[in-house]
């Protein structure tokens, strides 16, 4: 991410202290992760403590201080997928992907992590990959969705 | 354009009763969250294509969910005189069938789910008859709306247009009666009658506690401060609920509407609708929303001529549980760190910014409108004593029907589980329901006859919280569910209170001591005590509600905790390290396809072909690691788990 494109995201809130966690979503849309370098100077031109910054980026579930994968898998933990077994699906990919949760696999192709309910409950258990969601899923299933991303 | 007049919204309406019930064939692709990840999106797309294809006079349309997500990816067909008719379960390669037999006046049989005669529009009170003249051929027998089980107990205030409308066109909003309740609000009832009745019409906050809304409006309209805020909650934390979700990707307009009613009551300048981001479409669709309405003179300055202005702002959340709490969200929106602070001072008095500020969940404010247009004595009639109105369930987990319901207060469990949700799949046998989320409890088999409000559900210990209720049987584990609900909240906790932080991290770990099979019979009456603490010295209520799960179970299910912590057994099978896989090998036909899906390669014998005779399968018990791949393959039940 160039300067110019941070100043971009910055300019569109206005520069506003309140929108900083608005902000630092835009730039990890971006980046998939808030690299320190970024947020450093994200500090600097909104003049807001980087201490408060890295604070905001530890707090919410939502934003990662850790390098994401090409492809960002979320596996639903809700209480619907819980009872249909989704805490099985979570354990199929860390032992296929052979890393355990909010871990990246080595060539950087995946990225493991959870959510907390998609809305999707009628369909669990359900993983989101890169965004789009896959639902009744089984252990067999989610392993042969993988194998459709590069 | 600028809507000036009542003249103006009557010449929207007739355009939006154009695109509703046009002179072409129009097919309605289900577009919600939910329905696109079962594939509606390749369905439009292959609809379309069709259309395209042979130049067809055929308008293809996008709407929100009906809301029995289990049937998607549903598809409605409208023609004048003609019944509407919906499909469920369609497939891309069914479009052309599905396009092609309307056309020939047939039906495709085993994709039809219902067919409709007219459509209530709630708002008004009136029902729209599509004046059936003809019917397709093959199409009797289907059933009516109101005769499938899943919507015949229904009342639908909060989704009344979910499913009916395109949430991007606000015509079709207006079309179904939406801003005349706003006219109404702005020329003819002063900001103490509106809140006068939404105190009639007992409505209260739908985002779990149950506050009386309009005793909040009026506090908040008689604080001191001429800057005031009115907020929507659409932070919808709670696991297994999505009723919000659904409601902002099919009818976003309903809760921008409620929401300029209430600014309009309380005096408020400025609005916040606080959504999760893990609802991409929501907030989409709520931004073309808000767009949409400043286009109109619905919201901006002057709004509709009567000299008041009013503006809402989009604010996406973190993902962070605790963020649903009031305080916590308003200072998520000031851009702190979202952590709730003692309420000795309200918020209707000093919230947002320090300013007297109203916070109402997302179906609070959607039967806003309703409740305006309909009045409070209509209303009020739905409904037990001290609940009235409706409430959105999400019926989920381990039942037949699974989807959004929506049924008056009152109503009891036992009819949502079975008569709408259908009872429990491969005839299992049911255990309990979970409400409230994580703030909630499991309600036994012996209450499925409560009736469903909020004050009986607080008395047997669990809540109404927002509307999620998981269904579970007998092959849901009660000490793993504590320990799910335990772990969620330990990490969603955001530290401020030690009793909350600490409390729920030993009561995980209590609970994990007992799942693996280190459990002590003393652990039952410390679980108690420290959910008695958690529970009276936290702040806010993630906490004060965090030991629900915990306790509910153990009042109920305590037989099950001293099978874990006793006998070293899980009745449910759910707790892997006290589980025993083990092959029958009278049972086992020597297919082979356990060994095969084991990924630790725990399973040896030899499969029976033509040729050879075969050795039963069996599990070497030291390198299983109970993943259960081999039990949920076996088509012949020789797996047995202990």
């Amino acid at each position: 991410m160039t300067p110019s494109e941070i100043d971009t995201i910055i300019q569109r809130y206005e520069g506003k202290q309140s929108q900083i966690l608005a902000i630092l979503q835009d730039i990890q849309a971006k980046e998939k992760y808030l690299p320190r370098e970024i947020l450093q100077e994200v500090s600097q031109k909104t003049n807001i403590p980087l201490s408060h910054i890295f604070r905001l980026a530890t707090f919410y579930n939502a934003l990662s201080i850790k390098p994401r994968g090409r492809h960002k898998i979320d596996v639903c933990l809700g209480t619907a997928c819980h009872v249909r077994g989704g805490d099985r699906i979570m354990n199929r990919l860390e032992r296929y992907l052979g890393i355990t949760k909010g871990e990246t696999t080595k060539d950087k192709k995946f990225t493991l992590e959870s959510v907390r309910c998609v809305g999707c409950c009628s369909l669990g258990p359900v993983v989101v990959i890169d965004g789009n969601v896959f639902g009744r899923l089984t252990q067999d299933k989610v392993i042969g969705l993988l194998k459709e991303f590069k | 354009m600028r809507i000036q007049s009542k003249e103006d919204l009557e010449k929207l309406r007739n355009k939006g009763l154009k695109n509703l019930f046009p002179m072409k064939i129009k097919i309605s692709v289900g577009m919600a969250t939910c329905g696109l990840s079962t594939g509606a999106g390749k369905v439009y797309e292959a609809i379309n294509k069709e259309v395209e294809k042979g130049k067809l006079p055929i308008i293809v349309n996008q709407t929100g969910c009906i809301g029995f997500c289990q049937k998607e990816p549903l598809v409605d067909i409208f023609e004048q005189r003609k019944p509407r008719i919906f499909y469920q379960g369609v497939t891309p390669e069914r479009a052309s069938e599905l396009i092609y037999q309307w056309l020939d006046h047939k039906i495709v049989r085993d994709l039809l789910f219902f067919k409709m005669e007219s459509e209530d529009w709630v708002v008004e009170g009136k029902k729209w008859d599509y004046n059936i003249e003809c019917l397709p051929n093959g199409i009797d027998g289907t059933p009516y709306y109101h005769q499938v089980p899943f919507y015949n107990k229904q009342l639908k205030i909060a989704l009344r247009n979910c499913g009916y409308i395109n949430p991007d066109h606000i015509e079709e909003y207006i079309a179904r009666g939406g801003y005349f309740s706003l006219f109404k609000a702005l020329f003819e009832m002063k900001p103490e009658e509106i809140i006068e009745e939404i105190k009639q019409s007992g409505l209260r906050g739908r985002g779990g506690a149950g506050f009386p809304t309009g005793n909040k409006w009026e506090s908040c309209r008689k604080s001191k401060g001429s800057k005031k805020f009115v907020l929507c909650n659409a932070d919808e934390g709670d696991p297994g609920a999505y009723m919000d979700r659904s409601i902002l990707e099919g009818d976003p307009h309903s809760v921008i509407e409620g929401m300029i009613i209430g600014a309009y009551a309380i005096g408020a300048q400025e609005g916040f609708i606080y959504v999760r981001d893990e609802y991409p479409l929501a907030i989409q669709k709520l931004k073309i929303a808000i767009q949409q309405a400043q286009e109109y003179g619905l919201l901006g300055e002057n709004i509709l001529g009567s000299g008041f202005s009013f503006n809402i702002n989009l604010f996406r959340g973190g993902g962070a549980f605790v963020c649903g709490e009031s305080t916590a969200l308003m200072a998520s929106i000031e851009g702190k760190a979202g952590e709730p602070r003692a309420k000795h001072i309200h918020t209707t008095e000093s919230g947002l910014m320090d300013k007297p500020s109203n916070l109402n969940n997302v179906e609070t404010w959607n039967n806003v409108p309703v409740i305006l247009s309909r009045g409070s004595d209509w209303y009020s009639k739905i409904g037990t004593e001290r609940s009235k109105g409706t409430k959105v369930f999400s019926v989920v987990g381990k039942v037949n029907n699974t989807g959004l319901v929506e049924v008056p207060m009152g109503i009891t469990l036992r009819e949502i589980v079975y008569d709408i949700g259908g009872g429990i799949p491969g005839g299992k046998k049911f255990k309990a329901v979970q409400t409230g989320g994580p703030s909630g409890g499991c309600i036994p088999e012996s209450l499925l006859d409560l009736p469903v409000d909020f004050d009986r559900l607080t008395e047997v210990g669990s809540m109404m919280g927002s509307g999620g209720m998981i269904v579970m049987d007998e092959s849901t584990c009660m000490v793993d569910v504590a320990k799910y609900f335990m772990n969620f909240l330990k990490d969603e906790s955001c530290g401020k209170c030690t009793t909350c932080r600490e409390g729920t991290k030993r009561m995980h770990e209590i609970l994990t001591e007992i799942s693996e099979g280190r459990g002590k019979p003393e652990h039952i009456q410390l679980l108690e005590e420290l959910g008695w603490v958690t529970a009276e010295a936290s702040l806010c209520a993630l906490g004060g509600t965090a030991p629900n799960p915990v306790l509910s179970t153990i009042r109920y299910f305590r037989q099950e905790y001293e099978e874990h912590i006793l006998n070293k057994r899980c009745p449910a099978k759910v707790c892997r390290p006290l589980l025993r896989y083990r092959i029958l090998p009278e049972v086992c036909t020597m297919c082979g396809r356990c060994a095969k899906v084991c990924p630790e390669k725990a399973i040896s014998g030899k499969t029976k072909t033509k040729k050879e005779r075969g050795i039963p399968f069996k599990i070497d018990e030291q390198k299983c690691i109970k993943c259960g791949m081999c039990f949920d393959t076996c088509k012949f039940e020789a797996i047995e788990v202990d």
